[in-house]
C-alpha cells in the first residue's frame, strides 16, 4: 500500500560480513541469479494444479508489505471456515523489500509465497511476466472494484491481481499552526479555503508563509508533485508505452511549478526521509497530502502531536495515490486453494476489517455503503470521520493514470530532480535537463 | 635406486619403481589435493559466476525473462557512454580513498598502542573489534541518523561551537566523508587486529637492540615496526582495497531511496549495478558493470602491490 516505502532493511542481507569475500559474493549473487533465470525458463510451465481443491491439510503463505491489516484473527476466520487450511503470513517491512524478494525470486522460479501483495505503483513491472501469475478472475470477484482498479490488475487478458485498497487523497494538517498564522482551523472550513485548484492550494501557502510561523506549508517538492502526477492520464508514457516525460509539456509544466511553490512554501524534507519524519513531529510543515494510508505514517511519525486533523478536500478535486494487489504465483504448489484465499480475503467485508485495523482504504466499491465503513472515525485525527471523508475522496477520483512498465524508473529521476532543486544543488533548469538526460537513460 | 646395477635389465624394478612413484607422487600432489577443496568450491562459486556474468553481459539479458538475443560489446559501450558510470566510478574512488587511507594509518597507530605493554590486554583488543560486530545495518541506520541535514546530532554539536550545519545528503563530498565515516567505524578494528598479530611476530630482539642503539619510539615504529610489517601490510591494504571498492551496504543505507542521491552524490559502482540489475531489471547491463569493475580492481590491486612492495621494501633496506 505504501507506494516509496520506508528504507531498505531487507537489502541488508546482502551486507557481507566477511571482507575478503565481498568480491565473490557480488559476482556470485549477479551471476547466481542469472543462472537461476535461465534454470526459471526452463521450468516455468508447471505450478499450476488443477481446480479440485483437496481436503488434505496444507498451509498456505501469504506476503505482505507494512501493513495490510490482515491480522491472526483475520487468518484465523479462514482456518475456522476451512479446517484443513492454515494461512501464514510473511511481512516484509517495506514495500522495496517486497519488490526486491518478489523480482529476485520470480527469477530463482521458486520460494514466493502462495499469494504474494504487490503495490500498484510496481504492478506494471510484474505485469510483463503475467505468464507466470494465476488468472484469478471468478464469478465472485466480477464487478467488485471500480473499472481503474481491476485495469491495474488485468496484463495478457488475465485478473492477475485482485485489489486489496487504494489510496484517495485529502490533505492532513495541523490546527495549532494553522491557528498561529490567523487561518481557519476547523475541518469544514479549511476545505472550503482550499476548495479549487492547485494555485488555491499555492495561495493559500503564500499566505500562510507571510504569517512566518516558523513552519512550511507543505512537507516536500515531491509528494506535492506525486499528488498533481496522479492526476493526469498520461503523464510520464502513452498508453501503448511510449515514454513520453521528456516532451510532455505538462510534466515540465508542473515540475516548474511545484518548484515555484515549494521556494517559498516547502519544508524541503525528502520524503521518507529520518528528517521528514522527524519534521512530523517538530511541526517542520503545516499540510500534507494526505492518502488514507498516511494515517498510519502520521500518526506512527508524530505521535504525540495532537493537532492532526484532516481536511475532506484536495486540490483540483480528487487523487489516488497507491494502493495493492494480491496475486497468485503460478510456482506455487497449492494455486487453487491460494486463489480461494486471495478472492476471500480481498472481498469487501474482509477488507473493511484490515482498514479498521491499520487504516487502508478498501478499493471494493461495495464497502462503500456498508454502515461498517461510513460511520469510521479516527481518535488520533481529532475523532476525523475518515470512512465518509475517504469514501468522498475516493469518489472524487475522475482520472486512472497510465502506469508503464518504466513508470518507477522515469518516476526516480523527476524525483530526483525536484530533490536536487529542492537541497540546491541545481537550478531549475538545470535540473530539469539533468531529469531529461536520465530519462533517455532508461531507453 | 636399490636394485643391483649387475642384471638391471632381467629384474623387474618397474613395480617397485612404480611404488616409489605412488611415493613420489604422493609426496609431490597430495599437498595439492588437502587444499583443492577449497579451489574446488571457489570454481564453483568464485570462477563460475564469474565467467558466466562474462557470458550475461555479452546478451540482452532481462532479470526474469532471461536470455536474450547475443548483442556482443554493446552493453559494455551503452555503460561507458553513460555520464553515471564515471560518476559512480568517481565517487568509489572517492569513498575508497576518504575510507582505506585514514583507516590503515588508524589500524596501524591502535595496533602499536594495543601492541606495547598495556593492563588487561584482552580487553582492549576485544574493544577495538566491538564495531565489526554490529551489523552494517545497524552502523548505516545509527549513522544516517547522526548525519541527519535538519535533526542530525553531528550538525546540532556542529551549531554548538558555530559552525553552519553541513548538507551531508547534497554536498557530494560531504555525503562521501559521511559514508566513509561508517566503513572506518567499522573496518579500523579489525584492520588493527590483523596488524596487531603482525607486529607480534616480530622478534623482540630488533626492539631491544634499537633501544640500546638509542633509538626513540618513533624511530623503532618507522624502522623496525613498518619493515617487518611488510607482508601484513601487502595483505590488509590489498584486502581494503578490494573491500572498498566494493562499498554496498552503507551507501545503499545512506537514505531512504538507496539509488546514490539525487545528483548521484553517493552513487558508487555497486548501487549503479544494482539500479540496472534489480531496478531496470536489466541483468546485461548490470553484468558489464559487474565486469568492469572486476577490471578495475584487478587494475588497482596490481597497482597496489606494486606501490606497498616498493615502499615496504625501500624502508626496509634503510636499516
Amino acid at each position: 500500500m505504501l507506494v516509496s516505502a520506508r528504507p531498505l532493511l531487507a537489502h541488508a542481507h546482502k551486507g557481507v560480513t566477511v571482507k575478503l569475500s565481498r568480491r565473490t559474493t557480488a559476482v556470485a549473487a549477479i551471476a547466481g541469479a542469472a543462472a537461476f533465470a535461465l534454470i526459471a525458463t526452463g521450468c516455468s510451465s508447471g505450478g499450476t494444479t488443477g481446480a479440485t481443491a483437496s481436503n488434505k491439510p496444507i498451509t498456505l503463505t501469504l506476503a505482505t508489505f507494512n501493513n495490510f491489516g490482515y491480522n491472526d484473527a483475520l487468518l484465523a476466520e479462514y482456518h475456522t471456515l476451512h479446517p484443513n487450511i492454515t494461512v501464514v503470513q510473511n511481512k516484509a517491512a517495506t514495500s522495496d523489500a517486497a519488490q526486491t524478494n518478489l523480482f529476485t525470486k520470480l527469477a530463482a522460479g521458486s520460494g514466493l509465497g502462495d499469494i504474494e501483495a504487490v503495490d500498484g505503483d510496481w504492478m506494471p513491472k510484474v505485469k510483463q511476466y503475467a505468464s507466470k501469475f494465476v488468472d484469478l478472475a471468478s464469478t465472485d470477484n466480477k464487478g467488485r472494484y471500480s473499472s481503474w482498479k481491476t485495469a491495474g490488475g488485468t496484463a495478457g487478458g488475465k485478473q492477475i491481481g485482485l485489489g486489496t485498497d487504494i489510496g484517495p487523497e485529502a490533505i492532513c494538517y495541523r490546527s495549532d499552526l494553522f491557528a498561529k498564522a490567523g487561518l481557519p482551523t476547523d475541518p469544514a472550513a479549511v476545505a472550503k479555503l482550499l476548495t479549487g485548484d492547485w494555485n488555491t492550494y499555492y495561495s493559500v501557502g503564500a499566505t500562510f508563509a507571510a504569517a512566518k510561523t516558523g513552519a512550511a506549508w507543505f512537507d516536500s517538492a515531491g509528494a506535492t508533485f506525486q499528488g498533481l502526477s496522479n492526476q493526469y492520464q498520461n503523464f510520464y508514457e502513452k498508453n501503448d508505452g511510449t515514454v513520453i516525460a521528456a516532451t510532455n509539456p505538462d510534466v515540465k509544466a508542473a515540475f516548474e511549478s511545484v518548484l515555484k511553490a515549494s521556494a517559498t512554501e516547502s519544508s524541503h524534507l525528502s520524503e521518507w526521509s529520518t528528517d521528514w519524519a522527524s519534521g512530523m513531529a517538530n511541526g517542520a510543515f503545516a499540510t500534507m497530502l494526505c492518502p488514507a494510508w498516511m494515517l498510519g505514517v502520521i500518526q506512527g511519525d508524530s505521535p504525540k502531536v495532537s493537532d492532526w486533523k484532516i481536511a475532506n478536500v484536495f486540490p483540483n478535486g480528487g487523487g489516488n495515490w497507491g494502493g495493492s494487489y494480491l496475486l497468485v504465483p503460478t510456482q506455487g504448489k497449492h494455486t487453487a486453494e491460494a486463489k480461494a484465499l486471495a478472492d476471500w480475503i480481498t472481498a469487501p467485508a474482509q477488507q473493511i476489517k484490515a482498514f479498521k485495523v491499520a487504516g487502508n482504504f478498501p478499493s471494493q466499491v461495495a464497502a462503500y455503503t456498508n454502515p461498517a465503513l461510513t460511520t469510521a472515525t479516527n481518535p488520533f485525527f481529532n475523532d476525523a470521520p475518515i470512512g465518509k471523508i475517504f469514501i468522498d475522496r475516493a469518489n472524487a477520483v475522475t482520472v486512472t493514470p497510465f502506469k508503464g512498465i518504466k513508470y518507477g524508473a522515469i518516476n526516480t529521476a523527476v524525483q530526483n530532480g525536484l530533490t536536487r532543486v529542492e537541497t540546491g544543488t541545481q537550478s531549475v533548469s538545470d535540473s530539469w535537463n539533468q531529469v531529461v538526460t536520465d530519462i533517455k537513460a532508461l531507453g | 635406486m636399490t636394485t643391483s646395477p649387475l642384471r638391471g635389465k632381467e629384474r623387474t624394478p618397474r613395480r617397485i619403481a612404480f611404488n616409489q612413484k605412488l611415493g613420489r607422487w604422493d609426496i609431490k600432489f597430495s599437498p595439492y589435493l588437502y587444499i583443492s577443496p577449497f579451489f574446488v568450491l571457489f570454481a564453483i562459486v568464485g570462477l563460475f559466476p564469474l565467467l558466466y556474468t562474462g557470458w550475461v553481459s555479452l546478451h540482452a539479458w532481462d532479470l526474469i525473462g532471461g536470455q536474450g538475443k547475443f548483442v556482443g560489446s554493446a552493453n559494455f559501450l551503452w555503460v561507458l557512454q553513460q555520464q553515471k558510470f564515471w560518476i559512480a566510478l568517481r565517487n568509489t574512488f572517492s569513498i575508497f580513498l576518504l575510507s582505506s587511507v585514514p583507516q590503515i594509518i588508524f589500524a596501524l597507530l591502535v595496533a602499536a598502542v594495543l601492541d606495547s605493554n598495556l593492563r588487561s590486554k584482552t580487553f582492549w583488543r576485544m574493544g577495538v573489534l566491538l564495531p565489526y560486530i554490529v551489523m552494517p545495518v545497524a552502523v548505516s541506520l545509527i549513522f544516517s541518523n547522526l548525519y541527519g541535514d535538519r535533526y542530525g546530532l553531528v550538525n546540532a554539536l556542529l551549531g554548538h561551537i558555530g559552525i553552519p550545519a553541513i548538507q551531508w545528503h547534497s554536498n557530494a563530498i560531504a555525503s562521501q566523508f559521511a559514508i566513509a565515516t561508517m566503513v572506518n567505524f567499522r573496518w579500523t578494528g579489525y584492520n588493527a587486529l590483523i596488524l596487531l598479530a603482525g607486529m607480534q611476530a616480530i622478534p623482540r630482539d630488533y626492539y631491544e637492540a634499537a633501544t640500546i642503539d638509542g633509538a626513540g619510539i618513533f624511530r623503532r615504529f618507522f624502522s623496525i615496526t613498518i619493515p617487518q610489517l611488510r607482508p601484513t601490510l601487502i595483505f590488509v591494504i590489498i584486502t581494503a582495497t578490494i573491500g572498498g571498492l566494493q562499498i554496498f551496504d552503507e551507501p545503499r543505507l545512506f537514505d531512504q531511496n538507496g539509488t546514490g542521491g539525487a545528483n548521484s552524490q553517493w552513487l558508487t559502482l555497486t548501487i549503479y549495478l544494482y539500479n540496472l540489475g534489480w531496478g531496470q531489471l536489466n541483468f546485461g547491463r548490470a553484468s558489464a558493470v559487474a565486469w568492469l569493475l572486476f577490471l578495475v580492481i584487478v587494475l588497482i590491486g596490481l597497482i597496489n602491490l606494486a606501490i606497498t612492495r616498493r615502499i615496504a621494501s625501500n624502508e626496509g633496506r634503510k636499516q
